[in-house]
């Protein structure tokens, strides 16, 4: 049996920036992950939608524009209500340090801001995918 | 009967999704639901498409997803992806095309990654398929990877196989190549919106000239998933050939072969568990080495019993 990590990196919202995005899906990729990348332009509902049926045991979120604290929080809410609580959740992109404890309260395990290594990320979801 | 086939068989999407991980994962807890499940398929049609790298083969499935749908019918998507031989991870982007169907309860989308496959599949397709099909599905599209020549395996699963080619892919030497020319049941000329493609076209055509005995003609359809052109005409064209199939009994051949390809990969999937189990495979023989020291037998007996006890 060979289990292998699954990543969904996903952008939120209607930032169009995605080069972050894409730098990390590389970086676990080459971690040995699989990862599905979404593309640009996701609601809340297609990325919990596309999450369950890759059945992936992470979701990465990334957003530029500052709508983290309704856009991440609805995929916190949805991952719940679906009760996907089991896959782990992440955030990156430009979020202020002042709105990272109420991310975390709302289920967002871990947020990266700009300039965290890649390895960190990796090794983060190694240590802590919950399946 | 397990609680997961009696989901999956009533169409269940997260059922699917974790049977799909299992068979993926080898878990030896999906043995059991695929036994189960086997009895419910056989009712989807398996559609193929394969063909060279950024031919838009993506966004022609996006289309015909669109096309079955106002159809009524339910689509499962199978979209393979490349697996680094460096580090075991993929990056699955097919989907990027396919946005517009994440909400569509009468789509089901999986991306893969070949998982060390060559042929431009992976091992565990065969399962997918099953389990896609058991789940309901009135038709099932399989997304190759990007292939060169002779990656053909798909025509081992797909009754219908598209091969999708561009404009401009080389003079007309290119288009007499053994493998991927000659497992064509339609051919697609994609992306008509650019120049060249009467000429893709006509150097088909002339290739097809040179078939002798054809009992059917290989269609050649111009499409743009871009521009939604020729799709229709496509459709059309995938259930001529699907009437064709089971006029001439075609049909059941193509399902007889799917199933020896698939108890095939189970064999092989099992002698490769037993060979790479080190410890097992140590420990069974561990035990013919003395006797084979001892002159009691030799070792090409001793790999005789040895195999007659796993293939048991």
């Amino acid at each position: 049996m060979v289990k292998k990590i699954r990543v969904l990196v996903a952008k939120p919202g209607l930032d169009g920036h995605d080069r972050g995005a894409k730098i990390v899906a590389r970086a676990l990729r080459d971690a040995g992950m699989e990862v599905v990348y979404t593309g640009l332009h996701q609601t809340a509902e297609q990325i919990v939608n596309t999450a369950m049926q890759e059945d992936v045991d992470v979701v990465g979120l990334s957003l530029l524009s500052g709508a983290h604290m309704t856009l991440f929080v609805d995929v916190a809410v949805l991952l719940k209500e679906k009760q996907m609580d089991d896959v782990l959740l992440i955030g990156g992109g430009i979020i202020p340090q002042e709105d990272v404890p109420r991310l975390k309260k709302a289920g967002i395990a871990e947020v990266f801001g700009p300039g965290t290594p890649v390895e960190e990320i990796v090794r983060y979801i190694k240590k802590n995918v919950k399946r | 009967m397990t609680d997961l086939a009696e989901k999956i068989i009533a169409g269940d999407h997260r059922s699917i999704a974790r049977l799909i991980t299992q068979v993926e994962n080898n878990a030896p807890d999906a043995v059991e639901t695929m036994k189960q499940i086997h009895p419910h398929t056989g009712q989807a049609s398996i559609i193929g498409v394969t063909g060279v790298m950024g031919g838009g083969k993506s966004s022609l499935i996006f289309e015909l997803a669109l096309a079955y749908r106002t159809e009524g019918k339910k689509v499962g998507i199978i979209a393979i992806d490349p697996t680094s031989p460096f580090s075991g991870g993929a990056l699955l982007g097919d989907r990027i095309r396919m946005t517009e169907l994440s909400m569509d309860e009468g789509v089901f989308i999986r991306s893969m990654g070949t998982r060390g496959m060559m042929g431009g599949l992976t091992s565990s397709l065969y399962d997918v398929v099953e389990i896609l099909d058991a789940a309901g599905m009135n038709v099932i599209l399989i997304e190759t990877v990007g292939v060169g020549q002779d990656e053909v395996d798909i025509v081992k699963i797909a009754d219908t196989t598209l091969v999708v080619l561009v404009p401009g892919l080389g003079d007309s030497v290119q288009t007499i190549k053994a493998g991927l020319m000659e497992i064509a049941d339609i051919f697609v000329v994609n992306k008509a919106d650019k120049t060249g493609v009467e000429q893709t076209v006509a150097e088909l055509e002339s290739m097809l000239d040179l078939v002798n005995n054809q009992e059917r003609r290989i269609p050649i359809v111009a499409t743009s998933a871009k521009e939604k052109k020729g799709i229709q005409q496509l459709v059309v064209q995938i259930a001529e050939h699907q009437a064709y199939l089971k006029k001439s009994q075609t049909f059941e051949k193509r399902r007889r072969q799917r199933y020896e390809a698939e108890l095939i990969e189970i064999i092989r999937k099992r002698l490769m568990d037993f060979i790479f189990d080190e410890k097992k495979l140590k420990t069974t023989v561990d035990c013919c080495i003395d006797q084979i020291s001892k002159k009691e037998l030799d070792p090409y007996s001793a790999a005789d019993q040895i195999l007659g006890k796993i293939l048991k």
